[in-house]
């Protein structure tokens, strides 16, 4: 479904993501954890198409195309999608119509009829349930007076609509309380299917509770040092990053 | 200096007749346009040297020859329907002169209530010519009222009793007409008077067909005494081939409520003053505003509010989206006397830039004799948020949609506050047939 070789990335002539491998297969749950600064935040803008970064090697292939040869709205409209660790709030674009047109235009690109008005709110409370979202959020501006959780919540809810193959979910956790963490969990969780595939991207085990991933890896320092399953995140919680920094320090002087 | 004086005689060509004609009128008016004359003269057209044009290069008026329009044939319904707007009562008037012919009114005016020309005011209504023509619009300073005034003959004329409430808007439709080979110019003076207690709804359209070359310089005054509440719009739809250079002072008595929105696109080179005399207690004063400029389209805004009096409340929210090569100026003063205690005055001015060849100059200011008040400006310009940009690009928008949709997200929050539905809606609907992806965005606001 996704498979990334050799990623090369930088920022200013700074690199950042230093040769990454992952594949991820449909209806697999992958979790990357790592340190702030380590490029998870990197790697997940650039799968979304982020322009400000330069990508000096490596290929990512989405479904078996070359994902990096498309513009951010071909992604989306192919099936990826970005849950935004800082959700932008766009003041005068109502959250409903917004997603309506976005869907619209998914819609068009799989050859499907629009959607008309009734339609879509039927859809749009549906998939409200799944992360118990205000309806009055519906009528507001995107993410405009939003909190922290409800803008998490926002994110998971237009994933929810826009119905994608790959979602790449970066700090979905951060900001979130424990009920709230619960509840945006559950609509993930609902979401999850054989043919639909996650990365889950944090920097604490905790989330990981919830959304119980198939394999975890681990960035630091701009490459995945680490590969396991679920209990490689417990590990890393009792000991902390740095055992494995030690680590990769070491095999740097070795 | 002899081109200054070559080019303000340009401007006064004809006068000696013009003023013979009109010289039995009553002695107020006659004295109104021999007051005019002779500050203009003085004046002359402004210069980039002086701090108030600094910005705003008058030049190609200055040095432009026009012709006076002096009748409204050639022009049918067609030319004016596109700009009407429903319900109203309307008042036509082309190149400055009533043309009652091509009026269609949805709505009948309540006793006592006047709409007319100037030119049929200034011979039914004496007495409130008197009292109010020319008593508030300041000429001192300004080169182009002071020429509005000598040329002062005809335009709109709207009265409002006391204790009337008119409930239909009044649509006033100024249309600019270029009858000749020749550029035309035209000096509409426009008259609002609404007496105590009285309630009513204004609409001024400015506006002409595109390859009509002609000068708008018109000077509109509204009184609202005391408890009056009057709601002005100013569509400015000029030519983009026109030149409109336009004065508007308001002065407002005890408790009354003057709000004014300016929505303006329209004409190459375009200079709107808008002056607000707040002179009593307890007054609202709302002036907001929204400027369009694309090509090499020229916009400049003076805004000047003065707070003679205690309690009272102004609120100013201008914003500006420039393209290709437009220019804007926009420069705003709030003025705080010294009795003025408990004012409440906010302005802002914010500008988005859709390329790197637009231009803005912002210049706010507070000027505060009074202790105890409160008063904030602010002042932003900008391009579109690429995080905002990409985020929408993110959920599958396009890159043009997703840009279209933000630029009139940043324009909605002056429409918002458009109490006058026909307008609102009128000017959105607009909006979205100029923004390249604007089915886009009547989809998803």
């Amino acid at each position: 479904m996704l498979k990334i070789e050799n990623l090369h990335v930088e920022v200013e002539d700074k690199a950042i993501l230093k040769g990454i491998d992952l594949e991820v297969k449909p209806g697999e749950v992958h979790a990357i954890m790592g340190p702030n600064g380590s490029g998870k935040s990197t790697l997940a803008q650039v799968l979304a198409g982020r322009e400000d970064y330069e990508i000096t090697k490596g290929s990512v292939a989405f479904g078996g195309e070359d994902l990096l040869d498309m513009a951010p709205e071909e992604r989306a409209r192919e099936g990826l999608f970005l849950a935004f660790q800082y959700p932008v709030e766009i003041p005068g674009v109502s959250n409903t119509y917004f997603l309506k047109a976005a869907l619209n235009a998914v819609r068009k690109h799989r050859g499907e009829d629009e959607i008309d008005a009734v339609d879509f709110l039927k859809l749009a409370r549906e998939k409200m349930k799944l992360v118990e979202m205000d309806e009055k959020l519906l009528g507001r501006p995107v993410n405009d007076g939003f909190s922290g959780g409800e803008k998490k919540r926002n994110e998971i809810f237009h994933m929810a609509v826009l119905d994608p193959k790959v979602a790449v979910l970066d700090e979905t956790d951060s900001g979130l309380d424990i009920d709230a963490l619960r509840i945006v969990s559950d609509g993930v969780n609902a979401m999850r299917n054989e043919n639909r595939s996650f990365v889950v991207i944090t920097h604490y085990q905790r989330l990981l509770d919830y959304i119980v991933p198939d394999v975890v890896h681990v960035l630091l320092d701009g490459r995945i040092v680490q590969t396991g399953g679920k209990e490689l995140a417990t590990e890393l919680e009792e000991k902390g990053y740095s055992w494995l920094e030690n680590d990769v320090a070491a095999a740097a002087t070795a | 200096m002899d081109a200054v004086r070559d080019s303000t005689s340009a401007h006064l060509a004809g006068y000696e007749s013009f003023a013979r004609q009109l010289g039995n009128q009553p002695e107020h008016v006659v004295n109104l346009r021999k007051s005019g004359l002779d500050r203009f003269c003085d004046l002359g057209f402004p210069t980039t040297r002086q701090e108030a044009w600094r910005k705003t290069n008058v030049r190609r008026i200055a040095q432009g020859t026009f012709d006076r329009t002096t009748g409204v044939e050639g022009v049918d319904r067609a030319r004016v329907e596109p700009f009407a707007v429903p319900g109203c009562t309307e008042l036509v008037l082309v190149g400055g002169r009533r043309a009652e012919a091509l009026e269609r009114s949805a709505a009948t005016l309540p006793e006592g209530a006047v709409v007319s020309s100037l030119a049929e005011a200034i011979e039914s209504h004496p007495e409130v010519i008197e009292a109010h023509l020319g008593r508030y619009a300041p000429i001192d300073e300004h080169p182009f009222a002071a020429l509005n005034q000598a040329w002062l003959e005809d335009g709109a004329f709207v009265y409002i009793p006391r204790g009337v409430v008119v409930e239909a808007p009044i649509h006033v439709m100024l249309i600019g007409h270029q009858p000749g080979e020749a550029p035309s110019v035209c000096y509409p003076r426009n008259l609002i008077v609404a007496e105590e207690n009285s309630q009513v709804t204004v609409i001024e359209t400015y506006a002409g067909h595109t390859g009509q070359h002609y000068f708008t310089c018109p000077v509109t005054e509204i009184a609202a005494a005391q408890n009056a509440i009057v709601d002005h719009y100013k569509l400015q739809e000029e030519s983009t081939d026109a030149f409109h250079m336009a004065m508007q002072k308001s002065h407002q008595a005890r408790s009354s409520y003057v709000f004014s929105h300016s929505l303006s696109h329209g004409g190459a080179l375009v200079r709107n003053d808008i002056r607000a005399m707040l002179a009593g207690e307890g007054i609202e004063c709302t002036l907001n505003g929204l400027y369009l400029g694309r090509g090499t389209q020229h916009v400049d805004h003076h805004m000047f509010v003065d707070h003679a009096f205690p309690n009272c409340h102004s609120y100013e929210l201008y914003k500006g989206v420039l393209e290709e090569h437009a220019r804007a100026v926009f420069n705003g003063t709030i003025h705080v006397h010294q009795d003025a205690q408990k004012t409440d005055a906010k302005q802002s001015n914010r500008n988005l830039l859709l390329s790197k060849n637009a231009m803005v100059s912002s210049n706010p200011q507070l000027i505060i004799f009074a202790d105890d008040v409160r008063c904030t400006h602010g002042s932003t310009t900008g391009h579109l948020e690429d995080e905002a940009i990409f985020y929408l690009r993110s959920r599958g928008i396009s890159e043009e949609a997703a840009k279209s949709l933000l630029t009139y997200a940043f324009a909605a929050e002056v429409l918002q506050e458009i109490r006058l539905d026909a307008i609102r809606t009128g000017f959105e609907e607009f909006l979205f047939t100029r923004l390249p992806k604007g089915d886009v965005v009547r989809q998803a606001v």
